[in-house]
């Protein structure tokens, strides 16, 4: 039997742990957070369909119930070296030690800062809120200002921290188009006659289901899409959110005020997993994601032998693009690992 | 608003400003606009914070007003802001600083080029040898001169004789601060703070007993904004900028306006008189104006200065209001007397807003 290690109990974690043992293989997840889940425990309902984000956690926390996945919470890994017998060395930080046949990060991403978009006052200003705040107070079945007052127009402004160069982020990160979107119609059907305005570059609906949500937005809950990005925002004397935006399409400037702003913050690289991936010599794009071996046909391993990807480490991914690359990523390794004498 | 996070993008945006021994170079508009304004800065920074500083009878302007109406091409530009340099080279000195935010944003935009194009630095350093024989070293520092008030704030605060606190009520007077375009908005790592909350002016107005005020239009161009006002044509644009401005900050109620800029004091000082006789409006308390000041005439006025010498009476906006509230006392019969105590003549009063 071989054993694998996988860092980081998201949602990739889960699943390639479940495929893996079912594979017949020993598996070991190291989480940091006291639960698994990941960024998706935080996320209220998902698109396309508005499932609940519990439903997913729910089946697959029910996937990784088997004896062969052995969980570590509140642990990272803190060293990760090869042996000479080409296994894997991991110390934990409470300093257990893990001899491993192979190592799967699924260690995913950090949602940007939203407060390095100066011009936007997040954390400056109490009604500038990010994409994840929002799908909180979903959560809590409750969207309301900083005052406590139910708001009557909100502003939600896309691509914050993706495809900047004044951030430093070129990639696009895919998701924040469609949860704009989805997060829009929430607000529409959670806050009835609440304006709702979209500020976007350009949408990028690729995935299933994902243009009638768009349509839908459109046509049945009539929320307002404006192409511009947002220049600048300001707090007025009662605390709403002056807005300065060029609408591309009409070809003027607009300004307008909002009692909620609503950042959809972007997909950036996990820093903290930097130290590991430079000591085990683990190649990075230029964005600074992981790099696959190969974009086509070899998506799943990295330039180091033994050590694997999945999910949000190499690139913004959906949930479903997510449990499909941990599935073949699973695969991928088991293909390997059996052609090996164990 | 969360003062914290401010905070937190002001400490991102710390600048090193030297500590002594700075060349000098004037502003081509400042003496005309507020005519003590220079004058003062060096009183402060050689009398009274007793810092070494010197300036050149053969500087000249930077060429950035004519650089940014599309006449004076950037290779020209950047020989003369070598011919600065090679006078500060000539006289011993290493740090520059700059009067003019414009030219603040020239001498930052050449040394950007410079440092990211060296064939640039390489073909102006032979410009300036075939044309006048001149060598030159690129500053060890470059910084505004409200970068070095903003600096030496809390020695200068040591030293007040008035605080921005009202004597009557003991509040803090409420300022509104206003930066130059070119100080930061091109090079955000150039200014104290950054471009889109700079702390440079909200810094002294702290510092020295006063509140910040912050506004919808804060970032808003004070209405000089170069093709606004120097195309004739295009006139109304600016006052019309400066009337957004003023109606955005009305209901904050400021005392006073700090700049950084020799624009932006003119316009938002000039503007007010043309917008109470155009609209019959006036923005600061009973009719008058709101004051307008530049960062060396506060910075005189805390010192104790006379109102007179820091050549407050060639405002349009009165100063009076503002001096009162601070409890500044002042003879208003010397109000436009000069230096040789002969008449200097006296404004005619305004249809509207009071003086």
């Amino acid at each position: 039997m071989k054993k694998i290690l996988i860092i980081g109990g998201g949602i990739a974690g889960m699943e390639a742990a479940h495929e893996l043992a079912a594979l017949g293989h020993s598996v070991v997840i190291v989480e940091r957070k006291d639960t698994l889940g990941g960024h998706v425990r935080k996320w209220d309902r998902l698109f396309p369909n508005k499932r609940s984000s519990e439903e997913v956690i729910a089946h697959l926390l029910q996937g990784v119930k088997h004896p062969l996945i052995e969980i570590r919470l509140k642990r990272t890994v803190v060293d990760l070296r090869r042996n000479p017998n080409g296994t894997f060395l991991a110390i934990l930080s409470d300093e257990t030690p893990i001899t491993t046949d192979a190592v799967l990060f699924c260690t995913g991403y950090h949602l940007f800062d939203a407060y390095k978009k100066e011009e936007y006052g997040y954390g400056i200003y109490n009604n500038v809120i990010t994409s994840a705040e929002l799908e909180r107070m979903f959560k809590n079945g409750k969207v309301l200002t900083a005052e406590g007052k139910t708001p009557e127009r909100i502003g939600i402004v896309h691509c914050v921290g993706s495809r900047d160069a004044k951030c430093g982020n070129l990639h696009c990160s895919r998701i924040c188009c469609v949860t704009g979107v989805k997060q829009a119609i929430e607000l529409k059907e959670l806050i009835p006659g609440v304006e709702v305005f979209n500020f976007y570059m350009d949408l990028r609906m690729f995935g299933r289901g994902f243009e009638q949500l768009y349509l839908e937005a459109q046509q049945q809950h009539r929320v307002r899409f404006v192409r511009g990005r947002l220049s600048e925002a300001s707090e007025t004397q009662d605390r709403r959110i002056y807005l300065k935006v060029d609408d591309t399409l009409v070809g003027r400037p607009m300004k307008m005020t909002v009692d909620l702003l609503v950042l959809m913050v972007g997909f950036e690289p996990r820093k903290t997993t930097l130290p590991l991936l430079e000591r085990l010599g683990i190649e990075r794009n230029e964005d600074g994601f992981i790099k696959v071996r190969d974009c086509h046909f070899d998506e799943n391993r990295t330039n180091v032998n033994g050590i694997y990807v999945a999910g949000a480490c190499t690139s913004a991914k959906s949930i479903s693009e997510t449990l499909t690359d941990a599935c073949s990523a699973a695969l991928e390794i088991h293909r390997n690992l059996s052609s090996k004498k164990s | 608003m969360k003062i914290e996070g401010k905070q937190r993008i002001w400490a991102d945006y710390q600048k090193e400003i030297a500590n002594d021994h700075y060349f000098y170079v004037r502003s081509c508009i400042r003496q005309n606009f507020f005519p003590a304004s220079e004058v003062t800065f060096w009183k402060i920074i050689r009398d009274t914070l007793h810092k070494d500083i010197y300036e050149n009878e053969h500087h000249t302007s930077c060429s950035g007003i004519g650089y940014h109406s599309d006449v004076v091409p950037f290779a020209t530009t950047q020989a003369i802001v070598a011919r600065q340099f090679a006078l500060m080279t000539e006289n011993g000195y290493k740090n520059l600083t700059s009067s003019c935010i414009t030219s603040f944003g020239v001498y930052s935009e050449v040394l950007e080029t410079w440092k990211h194009f060296p064939e640039e630095l390489e073909r102006t350093r032979d410009i300036l040898y075939k044309a006048s024989k001149r060598e030159f070293d690129v500053p060890e520092n470059v910084a505004h001169t409200s970068d070095l008030i903003f600096k030496f704030r809390n020695e200068i605060n040591a030293q007040a004789k008035y605080r921005l606190v009202n004597a009557k009520t003991g509040e803090p007077l409420r300022g509104v601060e206003h930066i130059g375009c070119h100080y930061a908005k091109m090079f955000p790592s150039k200014g104290v703070g950054g471009a889109e909350h700079p702390y440079v002016l909200a810094g002294m107005i702290e510092s020295w007993g006063g509140k910040v005020v912050d506004y919808p239009e804060r970032r808003a161009c004070c209405g000089f904004g170069f093709r606004q006002y120097f195309i004739q044509a295009n006139r109304g644009y600016s006052v019309a900028c400066t009337k957004r401005k003023f109606e955005s900050m009305e209901p904050y109620k400021p005392d006073f306006i700090l700049t950084n800029c020799p624009g932006c004091p003119y316009f938002l000082d000039r503007w007010q008189y043309v917008i109470s006789e155009m609209e019959g409006k006036t923005y600061g308390e009973n009719g008058y104006g709101i004051p307008v000041l530049t960062y060396e005439e506060l910075a005189g006025l805390v010192l104790g200065f006379d109102p007179w010498d820091l050549g407050l009476q060639m405002h349009q906006v009165s100063v009076e209001p503002l001096l009162d509230k601070m409890g500044i006392a002042y003879d208003p019969a010397k109000k436009f007397l000069g230096v040789d105590n002969k008449n200097i003549g006296k404004p005619v009063c305004p249809n509207v807003m009071k003086i």
